[in-house]
């Protein structure tokens, strides 16, 4: 818009203001959810490696799950954990469920309540399923729970004495799990446990993170990581492979799947507004360089 | 003392957690995880010390705000108890803001949310197991607030940055450089490779050129040059942290104690 | 005293209505969350007094519940309940009969220095905390990083650049490992400051920014997909729990 001239169309595109861009966010996001579009998935190596260790676990083998998130990322996280506790059950595996960050014992429970209450009653809390709930000291406390796992959990959430819960008479420390997942979105999170109990206790670490972590952590697989779930493709491709496998689960809720379609439909009006933003701008340029040429 | 003191516990505690890796042994061992576990419990008290000052720096501010109306109030006669009340409605919008020129009201629903919640947990109140229960349990009123407040407010605070991140990318993502457009083009596979529209997108590609089928590109970005250019600069953070560590170990680095007060 | 436009006043009347319908029609723990994503959703249009309130609830609230939190998940069971068990008994009576464990008062004045930093006298104290908590860290992270993420990321770098499968040349994985080998080197190499960018050194260190762009631009792709996610979360919660309009 030089010399007083009046803006043409790409400056005036360029210029747009902000809330139409946050209108047709919200279309992109809103509608396929209306519509209720879905797309088949098909799962990735890093996601396999995780799905294939639960397969190849044994009956009666200790999960140990961290709950290490947020209602931040509960959108992003929590269909993971929904699947990955589906298919321990499923396996009929011990799973021992606590958390690093406080906000995880809230979303323990509701775990708890919508997933194994609901779809497995046949479970038993202390037998099958353990909640220890939160503790404080991040990456202090795997330290100590690394050797020691009385000397921070002396009762369950509950408040029951830990020696007088079956499901922990063979548990002293994090070496007696055979895999521990960890699921989460920051600090601390699945670095953490990789640094102070995968790598020094030698224990399998198997992790979903949300999307913006999950580039980070790359480095650590397959060596010092399992397997990583990124983001909610991480889940849907997680429930993709459960239901393929296991049939019954087609009729519970797969929220992973779910927001494939408001994601794929984002992903392309993002896309489509970097281009237009990039053909305004290189316009622009090129326009001022000729007026610039041609006095 | 004021710096000494400070100085020799953080050396003697590093040290005997460095060594205690190195000699797993009696006493190191044994020192080295009861320092872990004072550590965890230690923690505990950030967050008492974070509410406690949540309340100082908050109440301050709402009763300074209250002073200050009352003042107004007070100003051009009448019974300002009265005028105190008929014109709070006005001072919650923000109409009178004290002598720092923050909105003071606000600091109120933040004293109001802290103890609404203090009073729900530290109470249990409406807790299905009483006192003995878990505090989390569904159905206690500490865990409907944490649904119907804590959860909401931090999702949605989160949730903006969908729209943030969607506005910036138009106004800056510009292909100007040679690194610029390698950063582009990357983003676009991935973003395309990891919805569905990836794989419509070049499923009509021959089984031999499976390698440039957009969710398989995505994937080998992921785990090839995304993973070399994360271990270089994970590489480097470590080199920093334990540079850092040794120097605040040592005393070399003291700037955590803060300034020098009398 | 400046007074604000009467249309707040409307507004705030309009939300209580709208209030007292919804919480009718779905209760009132889901009208409330939905009023405050909303006041949180509004500051895409701008600030304003529902997204100031949100905000300042949401500190407040935070607060609240991490002291809760902590009182009733390490406090009371793990120092209370060491240092004098019988005190715990009507919370906790699985431990209360168990031998006190006199250790514990370390933590327990650390923590109370630690509180002192709210005292106008003496900050100083809080300092001796302090230091025990970073010595902590510093100690734990110094080894810790040092194996697995300086050691371990070195050696898992280590790969062979030439992978021959079955007799014959596995292209795919020699460029794969030829591509991190490289890239990892010509990452460090940028980061390198202490020496002049020129000559064979400055190549190495243009690859290295090209492999950090493609680090960046998937940071920036799963970024972008992190950010959906959370939106369509709010939006499940908005269009399913409280309108009811999704299956």
């Amino acid at each position: 818009m030089a010399n007083g001239e009046r803006p043409t169309f790409l400056e005036r595109v360029q210029a747009i203001d902000r809330r139409i861009i946050f209108l047709f966010v919200a279309l992109a996001v809103s509608l396929p959810l209306v519509f209720h579009v879905i797309f088949p998935e098909k799962i990735s190596p890093i996601v396999s490696s995780m799905f294939d260790r639960i397969e190849s676990l044994p009956e009666g083998s200790r999960v140990l799950i961290s709950f290490d998130y947020s209602p931040s990322t509960v959108p992003e996280v929590q269909p993971m954990v929904d699947a990955v506790v589906r298919h321990c059950a499923a396996r009929k595996q011990k799973l021992y469920l606590m958390a690093l960050w406080a906000t995880g014992q809230n979303i323990t429970d509701e775990t708890i309540h919508r997933v194994i209450e609901k779809e497995f009653p046949e479970y038993r809390y202390g037998e099958d399923y353990l909640n220890l709930g939160y503790k404080s000291g991040n990456q202090g406390l795997i330290n100590v729970i690394l050797t020691d796992m009385k000397k921070m959990y002396t009762t369950d959430v509950h408040g029951t004495a830990i020696d007088s819960i079956p499901m922990m008479a063979q548990i002293r420390n994090l070496r007696n799990f055979d895999i521990i997942f960890t699921f989460g979105g920051g600090f601390p999170g699945t670095k953490e446990w990789v640094l102070f109990a995968g790598d020094p206790g030698k224990i399998p670490v198997a992790s979903g993170v949300t999307a913006v972590q999950a580039p980070l952590l790359y480095p650590y697989y397959p060596s010092q990581l399992l397997g990583l779930m990124g983001g909610i493709k991480g889940a849907a491709e997680y429930e993709y492979e459960l239901i393929r496998r296991y049939p019954r689960f087609a009729n519970v809720a797969h929220p992973g799947i779910d927001m494939m379609g408001p994601q794929a439909v984002a992903h392309l009006v993002i896309m489509l507004f970097i281009v237009i933003g990039n053909i305004a701008y290189f316009a622009g340029r090129r326009r001022e360089a000729k007026r610039q040429g041609t006095p | 003392m004021r710096r000494q003191v400070p100085l020799i516990i953080t050396l003697i505690v590093g040290a005997v957690l460095i060594i205690a890796a190195f000699i797993p042994h009696h006493p190191f061992g044994r020192l080295g995880e009861n320092f872990s576990l004072y550590f965890d419990i230690i923690a505990v008290f950030a967050f008492l010390l974070g509410g406690g000052n949540l309340v100082r720096i908050h109440g301050a501010r709402f009763l300074r705000g209250v002073r200050t109306s009352v003042q107004e109030a007070k100003k051009g006669g009448g019974f300002w108890p009265l005028k105190f009340l008929v014109e709070f409605p006005f001072f919650a919008f923000g109409g009178l803001e004290d002598k720092r020129g923050r909105d003071w009201f606000f600091s109120l629903i933040t004293l109001a949310g802290f103890f609404a919640m203090l009073y729900a947990g530290l109470f249990k109140i409406g807790n299905p197991d009483g006192w003995q229960g878990n505090v989390t349990q569904p159905g206690g009123l500490f865990q409907e607030f944490y649904q119907s407040m804590f959860n909401p407010l931090q999702a949605t605070m989160y949730a903006l940055l969908a729209f943030f991140v969607a506005s910036a990318s138009y106004r800056a993502f510009r292909a100007k450089t040679l690194e610029a457009t390698i950063l582009l083009a990357t983003a676009f596979i991935i973003l395309l490779g990891r919805t569905p529209a990836g794989t419509y997108a070049t499923d009509w590609l021959p089984s031999w050129l499976d390698f440039f089928h957009i969710p398989n590109l995505a994937n080998w970005i992921m785990a090839v040059p995304n993973l070399a250019g994360q271990r270089a600069i994970m590489i480097g953070i470590s080199l920093g942290v334990i540079a850092m560590s040794l120097r605040v170990i040592l005393g070399v680095e003291r700037t955590y104690l803060g300034a020098d007060e009398k | 005293m400046e007074r604000r436009p009467i249309w707040y006043l409307v507004g705030l009347i309009a939300v209580i209505l709208a209030f007292a319908v919804s919480t009718t029609l779905r209760g009132f723990y889901i009208t409330l969350g939905s009023f405050l994503t909303l006041s949180i959703l509004s500051f895409l249009y701008k600030d304003n007094i529902f997204y100031k309130a949100a905000e300042h609830l949401f500190v407040g609230v935070s607060a609240g519940y991490w002291m809760v939190m902590g009182f009733w998940s390490v406090l009371i069971p793990n120092l209370i309940g060491k240092l004098h068990p019988p005190l715990v008994r009507p919370f906790v009576p699985a431990i209360a009969d168990q031998p006190p464990s006199y250790w514990y008062f370390i933590p327990a004045v650390l923590g109370l220095m630690l509180l002192w930093r709210l005292s106008p006298k003496w900050p100083w104290i809080s300092r001796w905390a302090l230091a025990f908590i970073v010595g902590t860290t510093a100690g734990l992270n110094f080894i810790r990083y040092m194996a697995s993420d300086l050691l371990g990321q070195i050696n898992s770098t280590m790969v062979p650049l030439v992978v021959i499968e079955g007799g014959a040349l596995d292209t795919l994985t020699s460029m794969s490992n030829i591509v991190i080998f490289l890239g990892v080197f010509c990452g460090l190499i940028y980061f390198f400051f202490s020496k002049e960018h020129k000559g064979a050194f400055g190549v190495g260190s243009r690859i290295g920014i090209w492999i950090l762009m493609v680090t960046f631009g998937a940071g920036f792709g799963y970024t972008v997909m992190a950010r959906i996610s959370l939106l369509v979360g709010r939006f499940q919660f908005l269009l399913g729990d409280w309108l009811g309009i999704l299956s």
